[in-house]
Formats: structure tokens, sequence, C-alpha cells
């Protein structure tokens, strides 16, 4: 079985972000990266799967700049058997479109049985690369789901989504698109014999041209939206402490909830 | 001499890390109050390749070097020090001297099994006669027909508890001094081997150090490790390597006291204002930080010496005290820096302080290093 598992190097969640002073982007210095957490999730199932059956390839592929090839040695050093890395100036600045389009373009030519993604990037929080890769590719898709199950015979799969309240049972066909949420698996740490094994494995390079795209189809210029500005998020205001008896501080309290806050 | 990271090297150093926040930080205190030897841990650490970190992968090892090895072992000792001497002794004290002296089915039999963390070892030295003066062997080791048998106390063994495999030593000829000494493998269950009273410490309280008895204990032959009179060699070289893993334990738990001082320093408020903007509190972190940072780039090159194959006993030595003494030294300014709420067990530098002592002891104590490094320069 080949599997496909698309992530993404993003800033460790526990990084304290700062915005530049003119919005354009976020300040990098000193901010530590990793893969993006759900990403985790798909790549420790692709791991499982491939455990599971006994047989199989697990391809991880990633668009970003040359320190994401970081992520893919991560992702080689966890088990993955291949890396894909789309890495050139002109896919920066892409929307989830853009995005979307080139690792699709980039999929089209492996051989695949079925592509997992984290449910979404904890940067942007878009939650849009998955879906769009599977309409671009003309896959049945599933997102946010909390189990997989292949079929014995490898053409359908059962997954569990998260749906309010309830979880909806789904059997999908294969190949398909599925994008992983929380609870999926509890991803595994690369072993030492893992990461000193990594630097062996292969990491394929694209750039547009090598996709047969042209540079207008990728990154900002082959967008369909475009960030105008950041900004941080206002800064809490300091609580305030009421004083007096307990019936003047509630008197003052239904004052300030009414005239101030005005939620009451 | 290039100090930088290699990719895999800081991948590595991170996963060591993430383990160690993960599983073992929110752990560590409740392990140290109860005296608790982490196996659940100490199975992990084996599937990750943590116990035969610098054994070439054909003996089960992760075929990675010293560096790696104290990289990870610094993390492991920020969050747990205990763990981290039980990784120590698989790694240095066991491992290496299997790899370096062992036969080829020695090392099949007992090294493989140690380096993926499936069997524990444990190095048996020390004497209640001979600590500082390792030579001074009481142990008797008398040869009949294809067998040793062995006869005598060892001390304050760690890992002696769990441990499936011991290197021994013993004396085999005693007019030959120490080139009488003979270092033997024995197997957990040998008859006339037993694990003896179990000490209650100071600190590294989640480890275990106990005596190994041996009355009329018979080891075969092809257990003799290296050759006959070879034991003291072994020895030394043994605790050579064992003193860089020693040095990274004591910068993980100086760097332990150094994050906690730093987080309760601006927190804490005194006088209106958090203790961190007093230039007294100031001083002890900038003085720790500096200590930390020297004792790191000793360990670091103590390991880069060793990995390149040139001789390294000075390099360890050196690493070992510095970094032994600086981490006794971060351990009493965090106590001073958390004030009385460093004193009490709820807060965890204490533990730090308790843990750091024994950096200063075992593996040689800082005299004997001071020793070791005096007669380099005067050899
Ligand atoms: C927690 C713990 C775990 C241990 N684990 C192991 C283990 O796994 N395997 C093992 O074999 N041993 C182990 N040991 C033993 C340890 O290596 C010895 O305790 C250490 O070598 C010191 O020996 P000693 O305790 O007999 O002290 P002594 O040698 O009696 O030393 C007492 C004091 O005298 C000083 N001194 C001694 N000789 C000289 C000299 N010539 N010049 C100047 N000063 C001197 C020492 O530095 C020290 O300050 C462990 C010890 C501890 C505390």
């Amino acid at each position: 079985m080949k599997i496909i598992v698309c992530l993404k190097q993003v800033p460790d969640t526990a990084a304290t972000i700062k915005v530049k002073p003119d919005g354009s982007g976020v300040e990098t210095e000193g901010i530590t990266y990793v893969i993006n957490p759900y990403d985790e999730f798909a790549l420790e199932e692709a791991l499982r799967i491939k455990e599971r059956l006994g047989e199989g390839e697990v391809t991880v592929i990633t668009l970003g700049p040359p320190k994401a090839k970081e992520a893919l040695r991560t992702a080689l050093a966890m088990g993955a058997d291949k890396g894909v890395h789309l890495s050139d100036p002109a896919f920066e600045g892409g929307d989830s479109y853009a995005t979307a389009k080139a690792l699709a373009r980039a999929i089209q030519g492996l051989p695949y049985d079925l592509i997992l993604c984290g449910k979404q990037a904890v940067d942007d929080d878009a939650a849009q690369v998955g879906p769009a890769m599977a309409e671009l590719l003309g896959l049945p898709q599933a997102c946010v789901i909390t189990k997989l199950e292949i079929d014995a015979n490898r053409k359908k799969a059962v997954v569990h989504r998260q749906i309010e309240g309830a979880s909806e049972i789904m059997e999908v066909s294969l190949p398909a698109v599925f994008t992983a949420q929380k609870g999926l698996n509890e991803p595994r740490y690369p072993s030492l014999k893992g990461i000193m094994g990594a630097k062996k494995k292969e990491i394929a390079e694209h750039n547009p041209s090598s996709l047969g795209l042209s540079p207008e189809e990728v990154g900002l210029a082959g967008s369909k939206v475009k960030i105008l500005k950041l900004s941080p998020p206002p800064s809490r205001a300091t609580g305030k402490i009421l004083e007096g008896e307990p019936r003047e501080q509630a008197s003052q309290l239904v004052k300030l909830l009414r005239e101030e806050a005005k939620i009451i | 001499m290039d100090l930088s990271l290699t990719e895999e090297q800081l991948l590595f150093q991170k996963t060591a890390r993430d383990f160690a926040t993960k599983e073992l930080a929110p752990i560590a205190s409740q392990l140290d109050e109860e005296g608790r030897f982490p196996s659940e841990i100490v199975k992990k650490l084996g599937e990750l390749g943590f116990m035969g970190i610098a054994i070439p992968e054909e003996y089960g090892g992760a075929g990675a070097d010293y560096r790696c090895y104290v990289l990870a072992l610094e993390e492991i000792c920020k969050a747990c020090a205990s763990t981290g001497v039980v990784m120590s002794v698989n790694n240095s004290l066991v491992c290496d001297p299997l790899y370096m002296f062992g036969s080829d089915e020695q090392k099949r039999r007992y090294l493989t099994p140690l380096a993926k963390g499936e069997k524990l070892g444990c190095f048996a030295l020390s004497e209640p006669n001979a600590g500082s003066d390792a030579a001074n062997q009481q142990t008797t080791a008398r040869r009949e027909g294809d067998t040793y048998v062995l006869n005598g106390t060892k001390i304050f063994i760690t890992n002696a508890p769990e441990a499936d495999i011991s290197i021994v030593f013993a004396q085999a000829d005693k007019t030959k001094g120490h080139r009488g000494i003979c270092a033997f493998i024995v197997e957990k269950g040998t008859p006339g081997f037993r694990v003896g009273k179990v000490e209650k410490k100071l600190g590294i309280k989640a480890s275990s150090s106990s005596e190994l008895i041996l009355e009329d204990c018979r080891v075969p032959r092809e257990n003799l490790l290296g050759e006959e009179g070879q034991g003291f060699k072994i020895a030394m070289a043994t605790l050579d390597g064992g003193r860089i893993g020693i040095a990274a334990q004591a910068v993980g738990i100086a760097q332990a006291c150094l994050d906690a001082s730093i987080r309760y320093a601006k927190e804490r408020v005194q006088f209106g204002q958090p203790i961190a903007s007093f230039q007294a509190i100031q001083w002890m972190l900038a003085d720790m930080a500096t200590q930390i940072e020297a004792a790191r780039l000793l360990t670091y090159r103590a390991a880069f010496v060793k990995d390149k194959g040139d001789r390294f006993s000075k390099e360890s030595a050196m690493a070992k005290l510095y970094a032994s003494e600086i981490a006794m030294a971060a351990g009493v300014k965090a106590i001073q820096i958390f004030g009385g709420y460093g004193y009490m067990m709820d807060y965890p530098v204490q533990r730090f302080f308790r843990d750091a002592k024994v950096t200063e002891i075992y593996e040689g104590t800082s005299e004997v290093q001071r020793m070791v490094i005096a007669h380099s320069l005067l050899a």
C-alpha cells in the first residue's frame, strides 16, 4: 500500500509569536519549528498502517522554504520511506489554493492508494489544503477523522469523523484523502536508529517547472487570497478588584456590567 | 574543533528533550519521593535506542556517538537525574567495556540485548575497602578448571537490584597487585550471586544502589572479559568514558536549576517587584549560566576527543570535575533564589540540589579527578 502524507513545518506551538511592526508577517527570529501536530497524527497513522499490513511505502511531502527539509528529515527519522520537497522562492506567499494545487500536481506524479493530511495547520488554521487537494485530484475525502480502518481487500476504508455531539462513521472508496484529528493516535518519537538512518533516505526536490506549473500558477501570484495585514490580538485589559461590603460590590458589579462591559 | 551540532544531532537532542519534558518531567518528583525505579521509562528509552547510543547497530546499538550520548543524557537529567544515571551506567559502564573488550560471542550474547535495552546492566567495582583506591580489590577469583570461583562483597552498585547482567571485578592473583585483577560477566540468577542491602540515599532516589554478594559463585571461563589480569585496565578505560556521561548528567542538573531559578525569579514579587529585578539575583543567574556553558563545552569537547579516537582521560576528568562542582553550586544558588520555598519538598530545586551532590562522588570523587588531571600534566 502506497501512502502519501502531506505535512507542513510550523512554529512550535509553545513559541511566543510576535507580529512584525509593519504587519507583513511574524518575526521568525528565535522561533523553533516543528511538524504541524495534526500532520504528525497523519504520519503516525500511515506508519501504523504500513506496520499492520507488513508492507507498503510512506512518502512524505511538504511545500516550504529550505528549512522545511528538517520536517521531512524528522518524518523520515520516524519511519517514512521517502521525502518530496517543493521548494522554490516562487512558491512563497501562496494561499491554501496555490499550495493545494502544487501538492496535487506533485502527487499526480506518484503512485498512491491513500493520502493523509492534518485537519489544519496550527499557524494559519485555514483547514483547506486537504479538501482542496482532494477536489483537484478528483478523489473522495473525509475530514477530521479520529479512526481509520482499511478494508481487507484494500479497496475501501471505514473512518470515524468527529461531528457536533456525535461521531459519524463513513465508508469511503480508495484512493481517498483523509485529514487527521487529535485522538487518531499517539505519535511516536523518532528513534535514534531512525534518526541515524534518515540521512540515507531520498528526498526529491521540485520547483514549479519540474511540476509543469508556470510561475503565475504558484505562490503569491497563483493565490486567490492575499493577506493584507497581520495584527496581534488586543492585549487583555487588567482585571478590576471590587472593594467594600458584598452588597456594595454586587451593585458596583451590575453597574460595570451594564455600563462598561455592556453585556447586561 | 567544530562544536556546531549536525542536523541529526539537533534532531536527536530535540527528541530527547521532547521525551524528557512529556514523559519524564511530570513524574520525576513522584519517582524521587517514592524511590521507585522507572522501569516503564527505561523500557521506552530502550526502544528509542537510548540504552546503547554509541554501540554499532550490529550489536543492537543505535550506531551513534558520544556526542549524541551527552546530548541525550543532558536532556534526560534535566528532567530526572535518577533516570539519567540508569541510562549512563548501562551505556558507559556496561555496554562500552563489552564492546571494547568482549569476544564476539560475548558481544552477541550480552552486549546486544543490553544495547537494545531489553536487558539492564551494572558495573561492580567498589567495595567497602576499595573506593577511591579501586585497585585494593578484596573480592577474589579462584581458577578451578573451566570456571572461576568468586567470593566477596561489592557496595553502592547502581542498577544492581534490577540488573540482568553485571560486570564484576575480582582479584585473581594478589601477588600481581592491580595486574592480578580480572573482569567477569555475571548473569542474574547465577548460584552464589545475590543482591544484598539496598541503600537509602540522599539523592538520585529513583535509581537503586545496592550490595552484590558473591559466595562461591561459579562463573564459566567464557565469561572472563578481556584477558586475565586486564581487569583494572578495563575498569579505568571504562570510567574514562563514564565520566563524560556524569559530566553531562551534572550539566543537565545545573541547567534544571537555572531554568527553575529564572522562572521563579520573574514570578516572585518582594518589595513590590519581581526578585529578578534585584542585581543580587541577576548576578547569581549570570554566574550559573556562564558556568553551565563552560561545563557543557568541556563535556562536548571530551565527547568530541573520544569520538575522534584520541586519548581523552584528562578531558573527561576535567569535564566531570568542573561540571559536577558547578552543578552543586547551581543547586545551592537555586535554593537561595527560591528562599524558604526552595527548602520545601513541594518545590523541585531541593531534588536538583540532592541529586547534584553525587556527581562529585561517583565514578571518582573530585579529588580523584584532580589526581587524574595532575597525573597527566606531570607525566
Ligand atoms: C549513589 C552511588 C552510586 C554508586 N554506583 C557505583 C557503581 O555503580 N559501581 C561502583 O563500582 N561503584 C559505585 N559507587 C561507588 C563510588 O564510585 C565510590 O563511592 C567512590 O569512588 C568513592 O569511594 P568511597 O565511597 O569509598 O570513598 P573514599 O575513597 O573512602 O573517599 C573518602 C574521601 O577521601 C578522599 N580521598 C580518597 N583517597 C584520596 C587520595 N588519595 N587523595 C585525596 N583524597 C582522597 C575522597 O576524595 C573522599 O573525599 C557509587 C556511589 C554512590 C554514592
